[in-house]
């Protein structure tokens, strides 16, 4: 999936994290912002890639402000930010690529 | 075939924002009957889509320890609904709640997307529950054919600030806006054989209100209520189980009437009271409570 226009998803409270992702040209261009980057900061990342890489995005900025977020709430984030950036909001894979 | 579950006990129905992973990571830790997760009402209308990605990693991956899982699902008026009904039929909740139901026919257009989306997902056919919000005055008229409509229906609960705005009202704290919606929607479950909750109470400063309202609806019939807040749970939970005192009554009840139905006796007292075989089916209901609420340390 192709990252089409510039989305975000999710907010800056407690137990979130707010992804932006926008267009890119050279691979994944991954941040991370975390108050425990030190003790997760290796697990949160695996966690943005691996939905990427499910997703099949394969270029793109991607910027995640994390908030103690659990594995589930990152990758709920970085999906619906994907796939508001290609509009697509109904007959989601659910199951398939989402999961 | 009945599903298991559809009688489980559900005293204590709490609703949790999908919008918000801090109030859906661990509310099994207050220990309701059931949660119900909010796609309707308390998700902005620009976060709906948002709502359904958490909703799906919750059921998928957090273990609820055992509490209800209800999707409460956005109203048949609204581009949401169907994709709300793939996304709880997919992360496998439990139960969906049907926001502003009106007819039976409403129940019959949210099962047929469920059926549909049972055999998209590969879930077992007839395995996701209903329940109706009654919402309207038409909603609460026709209680009796939504209880019904439907071999999934659980029940009907009574969503009272939509339902006073309909009755051109408002929820005053006396409960009097809300009788007869009350009696008729209890009346029309027990027909037809299945649950019925209460509407929320939102004034969380006023605790004692709040059990007021949890002992009247107990006493009309009810077997619990929607709930906002989990410090209204023990509450509810208090008001819902049997006492001691109870339970050893209800015992002795059914006891006496079993042996005097064997002597061919009719009528009777226990504990001074003039007992008959019409107290047999209310002793049991307490017994059953008791043992659901993990009371009952009995053996009958």
């Amino acid at each position: 999936m192709e990252i089409k226009k510039a989305a975000m998803a999710g907010t800056l409270e407690s137990s979130d994290a707010q992804v932006t992702v926008e267009p890119g040209t050279e691979g994944i261009e991954l941040s991370i912002e975390s108050s425990v980057i030190n003790q997760y900061g290796k697990q949160i990342r695996n966690v943005i890639l691996e939905t990427l890489d499910r997703l099949e995005v394969t270029s793109g900025k991607v910027k995640v402000v994390d908030k103690g977020a659990l594995d589930c709430t990152l990758k709920a984030r970085v999906e619906c930010a994907v796939y508001r950036s290609n509009d697509v909001t109904e007959n989601l894979p659910w199951g398939g690529v989402i999961r | 075939m009945i599903h298991p579950n559809k009688k489980r006990l559900r005293r204590s129905m709490m609703f949790l924002n999908c919008q918000k992973p801090g109030l859906i990571k661990d509310p099994y830790i207050y220990g309701p009957d059931s949660i119900m997760l909010d796609l309707e009402d308390a998700v902005a209308e620009n976060q709906k889509d948002a709502a359904r990605y958490s909703l799906y990693h919750a059921l998928q991956e957090i273990d609820y320890r055992g509490v209800e899982r209800v999707v409460r699902i956005n109203g048949l008026d609204t581009p949401h609904w169907r994709e709300d009904v793939r996304v709880c039929v997919a992360g496998g909740a439990d139960t969906i709640r049907i926001a502003k139901t009106e007819s039976a026919q409403d129940v019959h257009t949210v099962e047929e997307a469920v059926l549909a989306a049972e055999r998209e997902f590969g879930r077992p056919e007839g395995s996701t529950l209903l329940m109706a919000a009654l919402e309207s005055c038409r909603g609460v008229l026709n209680a009796l054919e939504v209880c019904e409509s439907s071999e999934r229906l659980i029940g009907i609960a009574l969503s009272g600030g939509d339902y006073t705005k309909d009755l051109q009202t408002s929820i005053t704290g006396t409960g009097v806006e809300l009788m007869g919606a009350r009696q008729h929607m209890i009346m029309a479950a027990r027909a037809a054989g299945v649950q019925c909750w209460d509407t929320v109470f939102t004034n969380l400063d006023d605790m004692e209100g709040f059990r007021k309202e949890t002992e009247m609806i107990k006493l009309m019939g009810f077997d619990g209520k929607s709930l906002v807040n989990p410090r209204q749970i023990s509450v509810v939970h208090e008001v819902f189980t049997p006492t001691e005192k109870d339970i050893i009554f209800a015992e002795k009840v059914v006891r006496e009437i079993d042996d005097k139905k064997a002597k061919g006796i009719g009528v009777f007292t226990v504990d001074g009271k003039m007992i008959d075989i019409a107290f047999y089916d209310g002793a049991k209901r307490t017994i059953a409570l008791a043992k659901a609420s993990g009371v009952y340390e009995g053996d009958l």
